[in-house]
């Protein structure tokens, strides 16, 4: 199967990289980042483009742009793993439209456009006769969409409860684990790595609410938007909190929560047992989903990360070989 | 007095109301009538949790009448507020009224603040405290919590509640 790859940050990266690793019979053609592009129709040689990225900082021709790519190259699914951007959603919207308008598949790790139009790209997919897929924009590599749409089909979901922000989780288990304050936890989450220089996406849960809004659309389709979730931070805990919690043998985590039959979604920090299975440590997610059969499933894993995204990419990939493409 | 009893009977009509009787007999109050109807082997016995308030002296006369009326007592307790919920508040909690803001609790008559720890780290610092709260059913302890998300809100305090128990 032929792909087209626009996105060359930490997870492009990190789908180029495996897909030059490992032997998957997808091949690229075409590819693009924010200031050039490329596209063979034989097959990129992605060792090449990635040494050449890191070395001029493009991965190809600067007269050709990532919209030229999904327009002209020959490919049978557009990985779209641009920026997210949750106001606009753009420009990876208008990318996702434009491929979909093609009858190519599309798989993304983008949660602007599934968050803010769900809707129409899945039923301009759907009138196409294509894929839309989206795994990777929930909980990175916990392959959670797939669990909902074949494990568990024919299951109706009641709730699902989870800690879907690693950031926010990497700093209460700080809190908790050594009694830093909020602002110390943080400075430390931003020398690892973890926290952007602004981190109010993360920790006023911003980035756990788009995500429950993917979910809930996803489940129920009932068409909310960030602005239903009822929406609380993390950053006016403080450590004292976190220790009244450990002297009853618990502890505080964002919990992102959606419960169709008491009308609830929302995402605010919760006093929750340290035994209970969504107590996970560091930059870790977890998602229990409650169903009417399989009653409840959690599922724990890394919800980050340049490779462990790309799992989720590459997983959506495959199955959209193996349920569409080939498929006589 | 208030006194939770968990009580057994024969699950046939008429019996609940039956062994209610005695109850108003000695001149108590019920508050709360929990059934708890789990199949069991046998199935022609039911377990009923009531909650009452009773005057002083007379629980020991109600328990020879409802033994007289074939109601069989598992247990007693002097406790009447069985649903337990601890919860964390952070903000300037003395500077608006601790004890008014327990105080909207505890006169409910239906749940009050059992427990209250709290830290103050200085002056002008938020401080935190843990609430432990109990009130007499499941609905109760709601209308108790929604009663402190208002209070919470007015007072621009930050309320921190458990994860409920996933059902």
């Amino acid at each position: 199967m032929k792909v087209a790859l626009i996105g060359l940050g930490s997870v492009g990266r990190g789908v180029a990289t495996m897909l030059a690793k490992k032997d998957l019979g997808l091949t690229i053609t075409g590819i693009a980042d924010s200031k050039s592009g490329l596209i063979e129709d034989k097959g990129i040689n992605i060792t090449k483009v990635l040494a050449n990225k890191k070395k001029t900082g493009m991965c190809g021709d600067s007269r050709i742009t990532a919209i030229d790519v999904i327009k002209k190259a020959d490919y049978d699914a557009l990985i779209e793993v641009t920026p997210t951007n949750a106001l606009s959603g753009e420009p990876a919207t208008g990318y996702i439209r434009t491929a979909l308008n093609r009858k190519k598949h599309v798989v993304t790790s983008n949660k602007g456009p599934v968050a803010l139009s769900y809707k129409e790209l899945r039923a301009l997919a759907l009138k196409k006769g294509v894929a839309f897929r989206y795994e990777a924009t929930v909980a990175g590599a916990i392959p959670i969409m797939h669990v909902l749409e074949h494990g568990l089909a024919g299951n109706e979901i009641l709730a699902i409860y989870g800690v879907l922000n690693g950031t926010c989780n990497f700093i209460l288990t700080r809190m908790a684990d050594e009694g830093l304050t909020y602002e110390q936890a943080l400075m430390e989450a931003r020398e690892m790595g973890y926290a952007e220089a602004d981190p109010t996406y993360d920790v006023q849960g911003i980035d756990a609410a788009i995500k429950l809004v993917i979910l809930a659309n996803t489940i129920w389709g009932n068409g909310v938007k960030l602005g239903d979730v009822d929406r609380t931070g993390i950053d006016l805990l403080t450590a004292d909190a976190l220790r009244l919690a450990e002297e009853e043998g618990c502890t505080i985590r964002l919990i992102a929560e959606a419960i169709p039959r008491k009308k609830l979604i929302r995402v605010s920090p919760r006093i929750i047992e340290k035994t209970h299975p969504l107590v996970v440590e560091g930059t870790l997610n977890a998602l229990t989903l409650e169903t009417d059969m399989a009653k409840e499933i959690t599922l724990i894993g890394r919800g980050a990360g340049s490779i462990e995204t790309a799992s989720a990419i590459i997983g959506d990939l495959l199955f959209i070989r193996d349920c569409h493409v080939q498929r006589p | 007095m208030q006194v939770s009893m968990k009580l057994e009977m024969k699950d046939s009509p008429g019996q609940l109301v039956a062994a209610l009787k005695p109850i108003s007999d000695v001149g108590g109050n019920i508050i709360a009538v929990i059934h708890q109807r789990e199949p069991g082997p046998d199935n022609d016995t039911l377990d009923v949790q009531i909650v009452l308030e009773l005057p002083e002296g007379r629980l020991d006369k109600l328990v020879v009448l409802l033994q007289e009326q074939g109601v069989h007592i598992q247990r007693v307790d002097e406790e009447r507020l069985l649903y337990k919920r601890t919860v964390i508040m952070i903000g300037h909690l003395m500077h608006t009224d601790l004890s008014d803001t327990v105080d909207q609790i505890d006169s409910t008559g239906f749940a009050e603040v059992c427990e209250l720890s709290m830290s103050m780290p200085s002056v002008n610092e938020r401080s935190s405290s843990r609430l432990t709260i109990k009130a007499v059913s499941k609905d109760d302890m709601e209308s108790a919590l929604a009663i402190l998300r208002r209070v919470c809100r007015q007072k621009s305090l930050f309320l921190i509640e458990p994860l409920e128990e996933i059902a």
